[in-house]
């Protein structure tokens, strides 16, 4: 990304959008996040009426169905509040996405603003709430899965990694061709399941190969994949969310 | 769905032969870390990138001028400039002009735009040898195969196996799998043939317009012997390859041998202006250029599409790409593989003919994040994808609607259906996350090697109101 | 059928002409820029990484390192330009008896090929000027020092004049203003003949030589 990323103040208030594989898959990591921001004295507002991004239906190029999804989440971020989202993927989608999406169109303003309202969830809590953690965790080894989306379209590589350096018991360990990615890629790990089948299991095996204790991704799409194949081939590793890790890490009366 | 079946056949075919995953992965490996370590500072590179964008957007945005100053410059200097509308016509360009030399032999440097045009096949036909004479090329010429990858060309081959190949080709040659032997002896087969040879054909990676030169990037000296023994030069192109300025021309050749192999510069620049001069001692006494739309005019017309007529062949993306890592070159079925290969050659060919191609990426854009003229290349898949499904018939790209299935469509509506309607949303979720025990364990691929997600007994949206997270 | 086609394909890329924005706003690229002492250092490096040999000679002396270079070779003979701007050094410093012989050929190629292509063992030509960012020599060919001479016979010496020594490609096409008269053939020649086509392995002397050799005068 060239562009020179803005952050705004801490803010009173954000809203918190949760995508639907965290809703369906992984809600405990979902409310992870919005309990880290709401500790840092942020109140988290949660639209109900919130679904999907739209991204499944934009990229098998299904157009009209991802705008109509996406229209109607342009009306449950109203008010100018930041809109974090803990998914580098549907936050890329909202961000860089949704401009496109929309131009020429009647919405095309209220895409733009919400799109500059956009944080993917660990940028938020470096950059805007200066998160420091103290983590109350037994040690443990873990490998960092950064999304594509995470690491290129939201730029937010780092930042994912600085807060897990933030956690003193915590030793991250470097799988091979890290950057590289796990071969979900929505619909297509359906379309062309062979090509994702060779890929997810790569991506596995350098994990497994850094004698990890847990894998942590910051998307949910790739936890599914890399962590549905780990089961299936009765890995012992454990998988989260960054944002379930970092929470039960730091949130003193669940220890 | 005959093109899906077939391009399932090639990718389970590739994946299967561990051979081809190993020598492209360990290259790919490779060739990255070269480029990696070429451009040791990320901000310079990121100028350069961003210049070079420049320098092939605002070429493109002025494409037909630039070709007629180009064409007028090449005339001035005596180069002979034709146009070819489709392959057919440069074919047969290219086969008049041999003709009109009595020329049954035409030994080639590398060209991409002659793969697209299976000239040799075409000249074959008629009576005419054609030699590749690029190493890589020559090999797969033997063993009648085309290219995987546009700047190293043979490289799902095996030492052992161009081996062989030599020793079946050549029997009188002793066997030799060491790398400068075979090089050795392609060397004094191929000297025989620049030496007899009265046509030599090349491609162009720049033509400038300002001059009427032709610039071409190259380490073997092949593509300077086709193009200063013969006594006759057919340069064959893309009718995208123009670049404005002799002053654009560094900053793209710095681009393109660091991207491509990490070289900080390839061993041959060599850049034509004219044919041979009075009292010159060599080269070609007559030069021809052929031009070739061959459906780039028609990507042109789009204004996110043209982006793709940027493309500088660098390979980059390819080397870079999860995907054509593991399948290889040929899986994809066209004469450009790779990611690029995936936005430019469905819209030559027709998505009816090659949409598959757009659909096997993961989007991941590792293909953009290396490109050395900025293709937004992950977008132009996504715009294919879409007009590959499209039913409003209302774009220009070929082959628009072929991969649109009743089902397909019908489950993405339902999709919409449920997603944009809240409260539908939700019940559908509440149901969903209830009945989660009663779900079938197998969903159809991606369970073969994966178990099935676990759903939560609870979704988020319950969770948020439990906790008392305010929906306003 | 060309005129046809080419009025065809004009006329529809006049018709779709983008409308995306061509910002002609120069980006700024930063060149590199060396002392002369390090330009020379630079070129060297690079050449010498690529397996090509530079030696540095003075400008009076330079035929005796030409000399000593052409006999550890073991060269039969060597291709001069006797009316290029060596000519008369490498003759006047030349003994008749010496091996390699000199070689000298002022007619067209087309009417000995045959020597050049199977017998001529290595050739010496000048050069116009050259790059130190990426160790490449600058080479116009000219009627008296054709442009086969630096691509056919196995070796290739070149002698060079570190005052011609420029910084970077973008810096000699300035400088000299190339986009004013563009000659026959330009070229860049940046190390010997080479090819990573099997396997990735280098292998040098493919089509071109086998061996370069710069010979810089400082
Ligand atoms: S698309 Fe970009 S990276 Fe790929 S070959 Fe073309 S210029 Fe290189």
């Amino acid at each position: 990304m060239t562009e020179e990323k803005r952050y705004p103040e801490k803010p009173e208030k954000v809203y918190y959008f949760g995508t639907c594989l965290m809703d369906l898959l992984y809600p405990e990591a979902g409310l992870a996040g919005m309990q880290l921001i709401q500790r840092e004295g942020v109140e988290v507002v949660f639209p109900q009426d919130q679904t999907c991004c739209g991204q499944p239906a934009w990229n098998s190029g299904y157009r009209v169905e991802a705008i109509r999804v996406a229209r109607r989440q342009l009306d449950c971020f109203n008010e100018d509040y930041p809109i974090v989202v803990p998914s580098g993927s549907c936050a890329g989608m909202m961000r860089h996405q949704y401009p496109e999406m929309f131009k020429g169109n009647t919405d095309e303003l209220r895409a733009n603003t919400l799109a500059g309202r956009i944080f993917e969830l660990t940028e938020f809590l470096v950059h805007v709430l200066k998160i420091t953690l103290e983590d109350l965790g037994s040690p443990v080894k873990v490998a960092l899965h950064t999304s594509c989306a995470a690491r290129r379209e939201m730029g937010v590589a780092t930042e994912h990694e600085a807060l897990l350096k933030q956690l003193s018991n915590v030793e991250i360990l470097e799988q091979s061709r890290k950057e590289e990615c796990c071969g979900f890629g929505g619909t297509f790990a359906v379309k062309h399941p062979a090509i994702s089948a060779e890929m997810v299991s790569e991506k596995a095996n350098a994990i497994t190969a850094t004698g990890a204790d847990t894998l942590i991704s910051g998307d949910c799409g790739c936890l599914m994949n890399i962590a549905g194949h780990l089961e299936y081939q009765e890995k012992q590793i454990d998988s989260h969310h960054i944002a379930s890790f970092i929470w039960e890490r730091t949130h003193a009366t669940e220890r | 769905m005959q093109q899906s079946a077939e391009f399932h056949t090639r990718v389970e075919h590739a994946l299967a032969n561990g051979q081809i995953k190993a020598s492209f992965r360990s290259a790919m490996d490779g060739l990255m870390a070269k480029r990696k370590a070429a451009f040791p500072d990320t901000e310079a590179l990121e100028i350069l990138r961003l210049h070079g964008a420049q320098i092939r957007a605002n070429s493109l945005s002025k494409l037909p001028e630039l070709l007629e100053q180009l064409e007028m410059n090449c005339h001035k200097n005596g180069i002979q400039v034709h146009w070819a509308e489709s392959i057919e016509d440069a074919n047969n360009i290219v086969l008049t002009i041999m003709q009109n030399h009595q020329a049954d032999l035409l030994i080639k440097g590398k060209s991409m735009v002659s793969e697209e045009m299976e000239l040799n096949q075409f000249l074959e036909q008629h009576g005419i040898e054609c030699i590749e004479s690029d190493l890589g090329e020559y090999i797969l010429q033997l063993a009648g195969e085309p290219p995987s990858h546009i700047v190293a060309p043979a490289i799902h081959k095996s030492r052992q196996q161009i081996a062989h190949l030599f020793n079946e080709k050549f029997p009188d040659i002793p066997y030799s799998d060491d790398v400068d032997r075979l090089t050795r002896n392609a060397r004094e087969i191929l000297r025989k043939k620049f030496y007899a040879a009265r046509v030599g054909l090349s491609g162009v990676n720049f033509a400038v317009a300002e001059t009427g030169t032709l610039c071409l990037v190259e380490n073997e000296g092949n593509g300077r012997m086709c193009t200063t023994v013969p006594p006759v030069h057919i340069a064959v192109t893309g009718i995208e390859k123009v670049v404005e300025k002799l002053e654009h021309i560094p900053p793209l050749l710095k681009l393109l041998c660091r991207s491509a192999t990490g070289q900080t510069i390839t061993t041959y620049f060599n850049m034509i202006t004219s044919p041979r001069k009075l009292g010159e001692k060599d080269g070609p006494e007559e030069i021809h250029l052929v031009l070739l739309d061959n459906g780039r005019s028609r990507i042109y017309e789009d204004d996110e599409l043209i982006t793709t007529l940027r493309c500088i062949r660098c390979g980059a993306c390819m080397n870079h790409c999860p995907v054509y890592a593991r399948i290889g070159g040929h899986a994809y079925g066209s004469t450009i593989p790779g990611p690029i290969g995936s936005i430019l050659e469905p819209q030559k060919a027709g998505l009816d003919k090659l949409g598959d191609l757009p659909t096997a990426s993961t989007l991941c854009g590792a293909c953009a994040e290396v490109c050395p003229v900025h293709i937004p290349i992950p977008k132009l898949l996504n715009r294919l994808r879409y007009e590959r499904t499209r039913n409003d018939h209302a774009g220009a790209t070929l082959g628009q609607s072929s991969g649109r299935t009743v089902m397909e469509a019908g489950t993405w509506k339902g999709w919409s259906w449920v997603h944009s309607q809240p409260r539908l949303y939700r019940l559908a979720m509440y149901i969903i996350t209830r009945l989660r025990k009663l779900l079938p364990q197998r969903i159809g691929p991606w369970t073969q090697v994966r178990k099935a997600p676990h759903i939560a007994p609870k979704t988020l949206h319950e969770l948020a109101l439990k906790e008392g997270f305010n929906d306003k | 059928m060309t005129n046809n086609a080419r009025d065809a394909i004009l006329q529809r890329l006049q018709n779709s002409q983008p409308s995306f924005d061509n910002s002609d706003k120069p980006v700024s690229v930063e060149t590199p820029e060396w002392p002369i002492k390090e330009r020379i250092e630079q070129f060297k490096s690079i050449l010498e990484s690529v397996r090509a040999e530079v030696h540095l000679a003075h400008p009076d002396h330079w035929t005796d390192t030409l000399k000593s270079l052409a006999k550890k070779k073991q060269l039969n003979n060597l291709l001069y330009a006797k009316k290029g701007p060596l000519g008369k050094m490498i003759e006047d410093s030349w003994d008749n008896t010496e091996q390699p012989v000199l070689v000298n050929n002022e007619g067209p190629i087309s009417e000995w090929k045959e020597s050049l292509f199977f017998h001529i063992d290595a050739a010496v030509t000048s050069s116009r000027a050259a790059i130190a960012e990426t160790g490449s020599l600058v080479l116009w060919p000219t009627e008296h020092e054709p442009r086969s001479w630096s691509l056919v016979p196995p070796v290739h010496f070149v002698v060079l004049d570190a005052n011609k020594l420029y910084n970077t490609f973008a810096e000699v096409v300035e400088h000299e203003q190339w986009q004013q008269d563009m000659p026959t053939n330009a070229l860049l020649i940046s190390g010997p003949s080479k090819s990573a086509d099997i396997e990735q392995t280098l292998a040098y002397g493919v089509h071109g030589p086998t061996d370069l050799i710069v010979i810089v005068l400082t």
